[in-house]
């Protein structure tokens, strides 16, 4: 192994890992959330908006939550009210919304015959299997190659805006496309609706602008036989909704990571440990790459001091991966180039680090972020930065390489910002192909002692955080410097434990079909 | 004494751009980038990279000389006049002028939640090596972090009994910081309070025009640091006493 690690020690890392993350498992099994519900309810085939712009699934579980009681699953009252009314769940919706019809008088009731609902289910399941067989069949037809992905974000607020945007970028080279969600989105707990135009630093994430920038994008692979990655955000207080969403219409990527909602939007804990399980379940079952956080711990912490939590938080969410049946594949652990420049030997230590990442989880398609912070106004630098951080990715064998963008300082990219980001990565993939195949490290040179040390530090911090509990590690902020509380945060009034009698069907068929381990409908 | 800008010799107007035009990357494209460039006031335009970004989009990098000249003794600055002080001129300045701990009340407010910059001058480990003002003698300083709400730090600064108000504004896209900082001082106007704070923005893209302009007392943009803000508001701050 190119940097001597102690596969021992890695080992230990992985056990460690895995007991956190399997006693927060314990605490998200006995409890669901409005937004899990509302997932459920979309599994149903529940769509659009009343005419006040709430979604209609959205009026079933406030109506639940203001006249009945959630904690018995959206499963429990639908089943009824199908047996009862005949109604299918959407005509339930609309008529809650019209105020002819009210669930309470199921709360009482018991034995909800849930097989009325499995057919409905069963055919969402079949649309998201065979979302996911398209793109498995395209990128067999499409060569892979041996360099990484290179992958760029849009962000104009305008949907069709960033459609031109996004073809721009494909026809320079990029390989994946990001819409970044319009600020704030993360913290409305609901989805919107419909094709959005406006939004603040990133577009609305809705099941309409999904579609049309897919068909966008399949309309370019038709064209120029090359399939490019589309990604969103299955984040915030909708993580499960939006994963479901991205499945239907298949994505390809989803930015998923609890860890990141915790600490970066002050989201509740509990809220999101239980929405990323099931949300994890879905992508895992689509086919869906998740991409993690970690990158952003960097932002508030000093890269080179903290580079040690970054490690620890990808061995903990690789066993939140797995506990919600996803295979390494499909894990887009998030690690980042955020040394400060004036560092001496920052490229070593950001080369370290990223060797480091591929060596310990060498199937995951690990997402690497390029220099934010520290790039400033100096635009000339801030490219001399990229190529740097590209020269980085190329050696230590990257899979998703986020293009650092020469104007990060100043604004959300401009269409020649990432034409000139794309050349920069193309000219360094191209020049440093086999480089890595070329070198070694220097037995205790920089970068071992470097990697060994990370590696160390890591597991000293997953043994502390094994000792005192993941909820506690967040309550001391142990994770970019911020502490979160485990009762305070947005959407922990959305928070239910499961009554003795609850059932998640989705659920239910997701592991099922996940452990059966076949796709077929 | 009139200047243009410099490229090897004294007044020579060298200049350099790059811009992306909707049109394709052609002779026609560079015709219309050069006839752009001279309605700016440059002339020898050379067009010395022209690429594709798409079928519909090219992408231009131009030299240049303009022949604007400019007289920079008639040019003037919005600035702070107040002097700035060290951390220990500030402690001991409070410490003289008045009898009580000064307080400090901040918020990265609206939907940004971006929190470095006022994490940076209210935390007690401040940035590039310059201590936040939690960390000054005389000071309380309050974070209310980000994504905080017009209302709730109103609420708060009056609970608190604040002098100062600190606001950070990152997220500038369509202007969404002008409307935020905007309806922040509607606020206070609108509910009588606007002289019971001094009232600071701040942000990477934040200066001290633009704050005057949107009727806050003062901005700070990028490298100004904690005993920049304390400097100008203790001194604000007597005066105001001594009023
Ligand atoms: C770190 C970072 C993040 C982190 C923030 C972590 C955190 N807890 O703060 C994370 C990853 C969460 C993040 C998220 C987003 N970000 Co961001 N982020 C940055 C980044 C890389 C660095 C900003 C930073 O920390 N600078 C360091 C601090 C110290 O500098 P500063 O803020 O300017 O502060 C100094 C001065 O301005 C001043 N100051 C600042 N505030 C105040 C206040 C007062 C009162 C005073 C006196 C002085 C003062 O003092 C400080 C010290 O000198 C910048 C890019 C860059 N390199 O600038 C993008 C950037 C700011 N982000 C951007 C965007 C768009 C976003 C998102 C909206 C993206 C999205 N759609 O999801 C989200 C935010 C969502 C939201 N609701 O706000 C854009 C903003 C574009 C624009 N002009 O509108 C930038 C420029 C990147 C880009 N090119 O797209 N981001």
């Amino acid at each position: 192994m190119k940097l001597n690690l102690n596969q021992t020690q890695i080992n230990r890392c992985r056990a460690r890992a895995k007991t956190i993350a399997d006693t927060i498992q314990t605490f998200i099994d006995q409890s669901t959330t409005v937004s899990v519900e509302r997932t459920i309810l979309r599994f149903l085939s529940i769509d659009g908006v009343n005419p006040l712009d709430v979604p209609y699934v959205n009026v079933i579980t406030d109506h639940i939550i203001a006249e009945a009681d959630l904690s018995l699953g959206v499963a429990h009252y639908l089943s009824l009210a199908i047996e009862d009314t005949g109604l299918t769940p959407q005509e339930i919706a609309q008529a809650i919304d019209q105020k002819q019809l009210s669930l309470k008088p199921y709360q009482t009731k018991t034995h909800p015959n849930h097989s009325l609902l499995y057919p409905t289910i069963e055919e969402q399941l079949n649309r998201v299997n065979k979302q996911r067989r398209i793109r498995e069949k395209t990128l067999a037809e499409n060569p892979k190659k041996s360099t990484p992905e290179l992958y760029v974000i849009v962000a104009t607020g305008n949907i069709y805006e960033d459609i031109e945007q996004a073809l721009s970028a494909a026809h320079k080279g990029a390989d994946i496309i990001a819409v970044i969600r319009t600020t704030g989105q993360s913290l409305l707990d609901f989805v919107p609706y419909g094709p959005t135009t406006e939004g603040f630093g990133g577009t609305m994430a809705t099941q309409e602008n999904f579609k049309l920038m897919r068909q966008a994008l399949d309309d370019f692979t038709t064209s120029h036989q090359r399939y490019i990655k589309l990604v969103n955000y299955a984040s915030g207080l909708c993580m499960p909704e939006i994963a479901a969403i991205g499945a239907l219409e298949r994505l390809d990527m989803m930015l998923n990571d609890s860890l990141y909602g915790i600490i970066f939007r002050d989201i509740n804990m509990q809220r999101t440990f239980i929405d990323q399980y099931f949300s994890r379940l879905i992508s895992a079952y689509a086919g869906i790459t998740i991409n993690t956080g970690e990158d952003n711990y960097l932002t508030t912490s000093d890269a080179y001091e903290h580079a040690h939590t970054v490690l620890a938080s990808q061995f903990i969410n690789e066993q939140f991966a797995k506990n919600a049946l996803m295979e390494e594949r499909f894990m887009g652990l998030g690690h980042a180039y955020e040394i400060d420049p004036n560092l001496e030997n920052s490229f070593l230590y950001e080369l370290a680090q990223a060797e480091l990442s591929k060596a310990i989880f060498p199937n995951a398609p690990l997402k690497y972020m390029p220099p934010t912070k520290h790039m400033t106004g100096d635009i000339f630098k801030g490219l001399i930065q990229n190529a740097l951080f590209n020269i980085v990715a190329v050696t230590s064998h990257q899979s998703i390489h986020l293009l650092g963008m020469l104007t990060e300082a100043i604004h959300t990219p401009f269409m020649s910002d990432r034409a000139l980001a794309i050349d920069n990565a193309t000219y360094i993939a191209k020049a440093f192909k086999d480089f890595s195949h070329e070198i070694s490290y220097r037995p205790d040179g920089i970068i071992m002692n470097r990697a060994n040390d990370v590696l160390h530090q890591a597991e000293t911090l997953l043994k502390t955080i094994q000792e005192e509990g993941l909820f506690t590690t967040l309550e001391k902020g142990r994770f970019a410097g911020i502490s979160r509380k485990l009762n305070a945060g947005k959407g922990l009034d959305g928070v239910f434990k499961k009554a003795p009698s609850y059932e998640n069907p989705v659920m239910t068929r997701l592991i099922e079909r996940l452990k059966e381990g076949n796709h077929e409908d | 004494m009139k200047i243009r800008p410099y490229g090897d010799t004294l007044n020579d107007g060298k200049i350099q751009l790059s811009f992306t035009l909707p049109l394709p990357c052609n002779a026609h494209g560079e015709e219309t980038a050069k006839a752009l460039v001279q309605k700016m006031g440059i002339h020898d335009v050379q067009i010395v990279h022209a690429s594709p970004l798409n079928a519909t989009f090219s992408f231009y990098i131009v030299y240049g000389t303009t022949h604007h000249q400019i007289d920079p003794t008639t040019i003037t600055v919005t600035e702070i006049d107040s002097d700035t002080l060290t951390k220990s001129e500030i402690e001991a300045f409070i410490a003289t002028h008045f009898d009580r701990p000064i307080t400090f009340i901040g918020a990265s407010t609206g939907t940004d939640a971006h929190t470095v910059g006022i994490d940076a001058i209210m935390n007690m480990k401040g940035y590039a090596g310059h201590y936040g003002l939690e960390r000054y003698k005389g000071i309380q300083a309050i974070n209310l972090g980000s994504q905080v709400e017009n209302e709730t730090l109103l609420e708060e600064a009056i609970k608190h009994n604040a002098d100062v108000i600190l606001i950070s504004q990152t997220v500038t896209q369509k202007d969404v910081h002008i409307q935020n900082l905007t309806s922040f001082i509607e606020l206070l106007e609108a509910e009588g309070k606007r002289d019971d704070f001094i009232v600071i923005i701040g942000g990477a893209r934040i200066n001290h025009a633009l704050a005057k302009e949107l009727g806050y007392d003062a901005g700070f943009g990028p490298k100004k640091y904690a005993y920049h803000v304390a400097s100008f508001a203790v001194h604000l701050l007597k005066q105001k006493k001594d009023a």
